[in-house]
């Protein structure tokens, strides 16, 4: 008897732990949002929106050139980066499936997802920044795509693969050429998931501030001019954060919270999808 | 019912309620005998898995599951609140339906129960692996790889495995849940004989959904239907001259 | 491939644009290392590659390079963030998966991965404005006053608390991949079938004993990818730590300190690099970076599957 109460005070101890653990991680993680939401909702007025910087040390203006500027970014980023993600994706989900060079592909892949991507950044100031003498919006948006690409593709083939065989095998018994069975028939079985995939690599590049830096640079003007540096809100936060103005750091805290709020719709939307499409998960 | 054997189970009036309010047992009351086989048979979601895992309280494992009603073993209650869980477990084994080996050594697989017991000497650790391994018959086929992964073992063997780890601690009652329906006739037969010798020395009751196994193997036989227990009484009784109109055109095939 | 009919030309244009699109990972990865490579020739050439590792120089004036004093940070930053972070991750996804209601699990679930995504710079600013008085006005005082007297363990404390420092980096770091492993960790955890849990139970196993010795030796090698996947984040995490580090170049001990890593030299440096050698030695810091986390992240990938396969 002796020998099952102290089992039971330890597994009640250990359990304990991971009790506290989990309060300790949800209280640092609430206080994150919870500070981010206060502090940024402030200056989240129409001001911000709609103006552009103040002159340095003058109080007012906003962040309309961050934004809009961050919006061509990614934009043009996702239109170069989910076209060629989502084909080779579907080269080794549909053409190569199982043999060596999809597997090669498969963890070089998971390895891109995952490099620092601020050697993105160096490596497109070195082939576009540096030879170009200038930076630019297009650098900015490269070095996005170049991280979204292993992303697009990786989500694709999963969800390529997803698609059951027998839906192929009943295009291809009508006659249709492997091109057709593949964008008229597979595409449309993996379209829900293909999508969100896509939403979840707009979401991962959106919050991206490292490869920025030395690619779009950073600009306090308005311009939709690809060929010049370019503001985004990420890269204006580390330089308003480290400036010691208190009206910076309020557009800070409220970019930061803009872009929290984004990304934390972008990635609801892609769950809501994926729940509508595939049933409870 | 007469018999000379003792009973070890007393089930009476229980009813057994899921979360989402199913009455999924529904007022059963029957004897459990000491070193008998008892089988449960009926056609699937009939409750006799349910039943099953009342009696070590496996249930209880999920929140808003609901009991009413007596198990007694021995006497006592075990649906009592002041049941220790852990210690009732510990007297009664259970064999699952598909072989369920635990990722570690086949000695550790076996050694498990026993080292919850308190049990931390090597010699006598390996003495009872090696006893609980003989008793399955598995002595032979794995001696020579004891300390190897359990994965490697065939699924036959990984069931035998699974019921030396049950007899291992001794207990005094074992559960089997269809303990063969993943199997091979060839290895279905040696567990039937395995059930055979165990029947000796423990108490065994066994849920299956193939009637010829529940003929054969036990003693026993309780028939379920929706929840409710239509028939128990002696197996020779069930399979020849079975009293109600119901168990008689289930073990004959004109069901449904 | 080689037919004149129409419908076979779109096919085999197809298939070469997606041969093409599959092949532009290995481009790009030959890519990086080929362009930091040449790029850091210079630096190379001048303090040869093993030189570079090595030296503790960073002394622009000078031109003198060296990679040490930020592979130094890195890795003691990265050290002390996963010490930190995979005891409460596991803690978290344990009980997520195994200890909390039903009911619970779903939402738990959503929230720690809409934490995983939020990016880094928010955890930054939050650590800059935030965590870093909190550390210099309590936090740290109190360690001093504790740990500050006591022999040996007076190195660790020493210095004056700004809460600009190691302690304050590695907490930020820890709390951003905190929800990224307890994530990975808990979708290992989900996956020990309950029947096998519920034969450890039928045994008359405690709680802990079944996921002691039944749950975690199930997930081990999935929980294991995800450490290292995580580490892998938290080595070439920038802007998360670029605020509260200093990027001082210089090797400490004390946790007060403020020291640098690869990435917030490259963060802070990259664009005010006024000469040759010292763009170079950047882009020297940026390869070795690069050829760390790629070992690093695809030898996990490797290991895991070569584990699965053998299970």
């Amino acid at each position: 008897m002796n020998i099952i109460t102290s089992r039971k005070i330890k597994s009640f101890l250990v359990l304990s732990l991971c009790v506290g653990a989990t309060l300790l991680g949800f209280f640092w993680l609430f206080f994150i949002l919870i500070d981010v939401i206060v502090q940024g909702v402030g200056a989240l007025g129409p001001d911000f929106f709609f103006n552009d910087p103040a002159p340095v040390g003058m109080a007012g203006g906003g962040l309309r050139n961050a934004l809009i500027g961050q919006l061509i970014i990614v934009l043009v980023a996702t239109l170069i980066g989910v076209p060629v993600g989502l084909l080779g994706g579907t080269f080794i989900a549909e053409y190569c499936r199982g043999t060596s060079y999809a597997r090669v592909i498969g963890v070089l892949s998971d390895t891109m997802v995952s490099v620092p991507s601020i050697v993105v950044g160096t490596f497109i100031y070195a082939i576009l920044v540096k030879p170009l003498g200038h930076f630019s919006g297009w650098a900015g948006s490269v070095a996005l795509a170049v991280i979204m690409i292993p992303v697009v593709l990786r989500t694709t083939e999963d969800m390529l693969k997803l698609v059951p065989w027998s839906l192929r095998e009943a295009a291809f018994a009508l006659g249709a050429p492997t091109y057709k069975v593949i964008f008229k028939v597979t595409y449309r079985g993996a379209s829900a998931g293909i999508l969100t995939g896509i939403l979840l690599a707009i979401s991962r590049i959106v919050g991206e501030t490292a490869p920025l830096l030395f690619t779009s640079f950073n600009s306090p003007y308005f311009s939709t001019n690809m060929n010049e540096p370019m503001a985004s809100l990420t890269v204006t936060i580390f330089q308003y954060a480290m400036g010691p103005y208190a009206s910076w750091h309020a557009q800070a805290w409220a970019a930061s919270l803009l872009i929290a709020l984004f990304i934390l719709g972008l990635t609801l939307t892609g769950r809501f999808i994926i729940r509508w499409k595939y049933g409870e998960r | 019912m007469k018999s000379k054997l003792k009973i070890k189970i007393d089930v009476s009036g229980l009813n057994f309620y899921y979360p989402n309010g199913t009455h999924a047992l529904k007022g059963i009351t029957l004897p459990i005998h000491e070193n008998a086989v008892t089988a449960f048979i009926g056609p699937s979601g009939c409750g006799k898995t349910t039943f099953l895992r009342c009696f070590n309280r496996m249930h209880d494992l999920y929140h808003g599951n609901r009991y009413e009603g007596e198990i007694r073993m021995d006497g006592n209650n075990i649906l009592a609140g002041d049941t220790d869980l852990m210690t009732l477990r510990s007297t009664i084994g259970m064999v699952f339906q598909k072989p369920t080996p635990f990722p570690m050594s086949i000695f550790d697989n076996i050694a498990f129960g026993l080292r919850l017991k308190g049990i931390k000497n090597k010699t006598e650790l390996l003495g009872r692996v090696e006893k609980a391994l003989k008793d399955t018959s598995l002595w032979d086929e794995t001696c020579d790889r004891i300390m190897q992964s359990s994965q490697d073992l065939s699924g036959g063997q990984q069931q035998r495995l699974c019921i030396a780890r049950a007899i291992a601690v001794e207990p005094e009652t074992i559960l089997f849940d269809e303990p063969c329906s993943a199997l091979d006739p060839i290895s279905t037969g040696r567990i039937e004989d395995l059930i055979a010798e165990l029947k000796e020395n423990y108490t065994i009751v066994m849920v299956t959904h193939n009637m010829q196994q529940a003929a054969r193997v036990s003693e026993y036989t309780g028939f379920f239907m929706m929840g409710e227990l239509i028939e128990f009484n002696k197996t020779t009784k069930i399979f020849t001259a079975p009293e109600k109109k119901l168990t008689e055109s289930y073990i004959t095939g004109r069901f449904g | 491939m080689a037919s004149h009919n129409n419908k076979d030309i779109t096919g085999t244009a197809v298939y070469i644009m997606t041969a093409v699109a599959s092949l532009s990972i290995i481009a790009l990865i030959l890519g990086i290392f080929y362009t930091l490579f040449v790029q850091s020739s210079l630096a190379i050439g001048k303090f040869g590659f093993f030189g570079f590792l090595f030296s503790t120089d960073w002394d622009p004036v000078r031109e003198l390079f060296g990679a040490a004093t930020a592979l130094f940070g890195t890795i003691l930053i990265t050290f002390l963030a996963m010490v930190m972070a995979v005891p409460v991750a596991i803690g978290i996804a344990i009980f997520i998966s195994e200890l909390s209601p039903n009911f619970f699990k779903g939402p738990a679930g959503v929230a720690i991965e809409l934490l995983a995504a939020i990016p880094s710079i928010v955890y930054g600013m939050w650590g800059l404005f935030t965590l870093a008085p909190i550390m210099s006005d309590y936090v740290e005082p109190a360690l001093q006053a504790t740990f500050g007297r006591l022999p040996v363990l007076e190195i660790f404390f020493a210095g004056t608390p700004l809460g600009i420092d190691i302690l304050t980096a590695s907490i930020i770091l820890a709390i951003m991949i905190i929800p990224f492993t307890a994530s990975i960790s808990r979708d290992a955890f989900n996956l020990t079938p309950s029947v096998v849990k519920e034969s450890a139970y039928g045994l008359g196993a405690t709680k802990w004993e079944v996921i002691r010795n039944v749950v975690l030796p199930n997930a081990r090698i999935s929980v294991l990818g995800g450490i290292i996947l995580s580490l892998g984040r938290a080595v070439g995490e920038t802007m998360a730590v670029a605020f509260v580090l200093g990027g001082a170049h210089k090797i400490s001990w004390s946790l007060l300190d403020m020291v640098s890593t690869i990435t917030v030299t490259l963060a802070n440096e990259f664009t005010e690099a006024d000469t040759d050698m010292y763009l170079s030695s950047l882009y020297l810091l940026a390869l070795i970076l690069f050829i760390f986390s790629f070992i690093l992240l695809a030898g996990a990938r490797l290991f895991v599957m070569r584990s699965e396969r053998k299970v």
